[in-house]
């Protein structure tokens, strides 16, 4: 079944288009990886496919059923919508609006109007399971910036969505976060669930996605499996994924190559 | 805060400011979570009482009763653990220079008993000039003191919660609420940006730079900060925000909540009667 589908969308900010007649599909249970450099349209996409932008033009689907703002208007759509679906933002700070960390975590468990034993306990656990327990009593917006994404994590994944929208999970963040974050990622739901992950971090992309988006200038230039993707150099460059990198050998000879951070190419590259 | 570098700078003195800004907007929420007299009182109970308070002092009619009210306002601040100096910084002095400013031609262009002539000006200082700017001041000042103790003893979602308790409509609350973020945005954002042009600053700011840039800083920021706030409406919206205020902890009243209502309705009746 599929679980997101996308039917000639387009989406524009002011005079610029974001999305420009995109088609694709998402089947449910896979981990996709939304591949494209910055402004190639990833962040909107997936704020449309939580359902916080609608398109100008064109049709998107969730489990067959038309995504509409008359439809989010209703509170039996948008509540059960929104227990299914969760998106963690690029920036954890716009995530982070509670006076404490506790508060933050358990805001969506609230809205949702769980049990308030029930949030206590998920919301404790979650705390645990993302090692923020300490923290439980901090103001959010004073923590270190890794904190504060383990926090935006931990506030989305305590309300065990089916299907999780990532933006730029592992930006910012030191490479060890950014390990333990993708194993984070990979164990959650045991692999179960669906995990649409929007990056430009190549390096990360066998590791979260099993098929993936590349998008260029709002449109879908390729699909495919991550090693596919990783192989097709005249994509990677065409799609600003890669650059030249030149540099001066010993012997004077000035060479030049592709590259990408981190660098997960050919090892004959 | 205080930073060492250059103390007297154009960018080190807003930088400074800044960190005074965020700290004032953090010190509320510190301050609600203190131990003292009106803390541990219920939301809503604080909503209404303090609320009646301001109605009275607004629609009073004697000096006498308006200040015994602004006193009143200050015994309660001073029992909540709210010091003179934070209500004389953040509330009187801009009182007095708002509506200070207001207030003065008041003083000369009211007609009435002469006082004093300024010398040279031909400007008459009446008593019921004097009258009608105490009435504004007084007011203003009570009533200002009277919603930071709200602000100050009430940590915000509760406010926003018993708002909507008293069937404030939605919009208004989330308003508020985004408000509330907006502030702590802006200032944040501020914030990185002056130590970000500090950090590629050598030596002073002349007065002409100095202005392009305040004029150049406060349009980004107002994007910028405008930006971030549409954001964190999109993440509320997105974890099942639907413009109602929800908490773990829930209203309920004690018997100290049901003797502080009673006692604000005390005062506020009888003030009401002896402000007639």
């Amino acid at each position: 079944m599929m679980l997101f589908e996308t039917e000639r969308l387009t989406y524009r900010y002011g005079n610029v288009t974001a999305i420009a007649g995109l088609t694709l599909s998402i089947r449910e249970g896979s981990r996709v990886a939304l591949v494209g450099a910055n402004g190639s349209g990833k962040s909107t996409l997936l704020r449309i496919l939580d359902g916080l932008y609608f398109g100008e033009t064109g049709a998107v689907r969730f489990r067959g059923e038309a995504l509409t703002e008359d439809r989010f208007a209703g509170d039996e759509f948008a509540f059960s919508f929104r227990r299914q679906v969760g998106l963690v933002f690029q920036n954890p700070d716009v995530q982070l609006f509670n006076p404490t960390v506790f508060d933050e975590v358990a805001f969506g468990p609230l809205q949702l109007g769980w049990p308030k034993p029930d949030v206590r306990q998920r919301v404790s656990e979650a705390l645990d399971r993302f090692g923020i327990a300490h923290l439980r009593d901090r103001v959010p917006h004073r923590l270190s910036f890794g904190e504060k994404k383990r926090v935006a994590l931990a506030s989305v994944l305590v309300l065990d969505p089916a299907v999780l929208l990532l933006d730029e999970p592992t930006a910012a963040l030191d490479p060890r976060s950014q390990s333990q974050l993708i194993d984070l990622l990979v164990e959650w739901g045991g692999g179960a669930k669906s995990v649409i992950t929007a990056t430009h971090h190549l390096g990360d992309l066998e590791d979260i996605a099993d098929r993936c988006l590349v998008l260029d200038g709002g449109r879908l230039a390729a699909e495919g499996a991550p090693a596919e993707i990783l192989r097709d150099r005249a994509l990677l460059e065409r799609s600003n994924l890669v650059h030249a990198h030149r540099h001066r050998h010993r012997s004077g000879e000035v060479h030049s190559h592709p590259h990408m951070h981190p660098g997960k190419l050919d090892p004959g590259d | 805060m205080r930073l060492l570098d250059r103390p007297g700078g154009f960018l080190e003195g807003n930088i400074e400011a800044l960190h005074a800004g965020l700290e004032r907007v953090l010190h509320a929420e510190n301050s609600a979570a203190r131990r003292g007299l009106l803390q541990p009182l219920d939301a809503r109970v604080k909503v209404a009482g303090l609320l009646s308070l301001i109605l009275v002092t607004a629609t009073g009619k004697r000096l006498g009763t308006i200040a015994a009210l602004f006193a009143l306002a200050v015994v309660l601040a001073l029992l909540s653990r709210i010091s003179f100096r934070v209500l004389a910084t953040r509330v009187w002095t801009g009182t007095l220079v708002f509506t200070g400013a207001i207030a003065l031609p008041a003083l000369f262009l009211t007609p009435g008993t002469a006082l004093y002539r300024v010398p040279g000006l031909q400007w008459t200082l009446t008593s019921q000039g004097l009258t009608t700017a105490g009435y504004l001041l007084l007011r203003v000042a009570t009533s200002a003191t009277l919603a930071l103790l709200l602000v100050f003893t009430t940590p915000w979602a509760h406010v926003l919660k018993a708002l909507r308790v008293f069937r404030v409509p939605v919009v208004f609350v989330v308003i508020l609420g985004m408000a509330a973020r907006y502030i702590l945005l802006l200032l944040e954002t501020a914030l990185e940006m002056f130590e970000s042009r500090k950090s590629r600053t050598v030596g002073a700011l002349d007065r002409a730079a100095r202005r392009r840039m305040a004029v150049a800083s406060a349009g980004v920021l107002l994007n910028r900060s405008l930006q971030l706030s549409g954001d964190v409406y999109l993440a509320m919206q997105a974890r099942a925000f639907r413009g109602e205020v929800c908490l773990l902890d829930d209203f309920a009243m004690k018997r100290i909540d049901w003797l502080a209502l009673a006692g604000f309705a005390g005062c506020a009746a009888a003030a009401a009667w002896a402000g007639r």
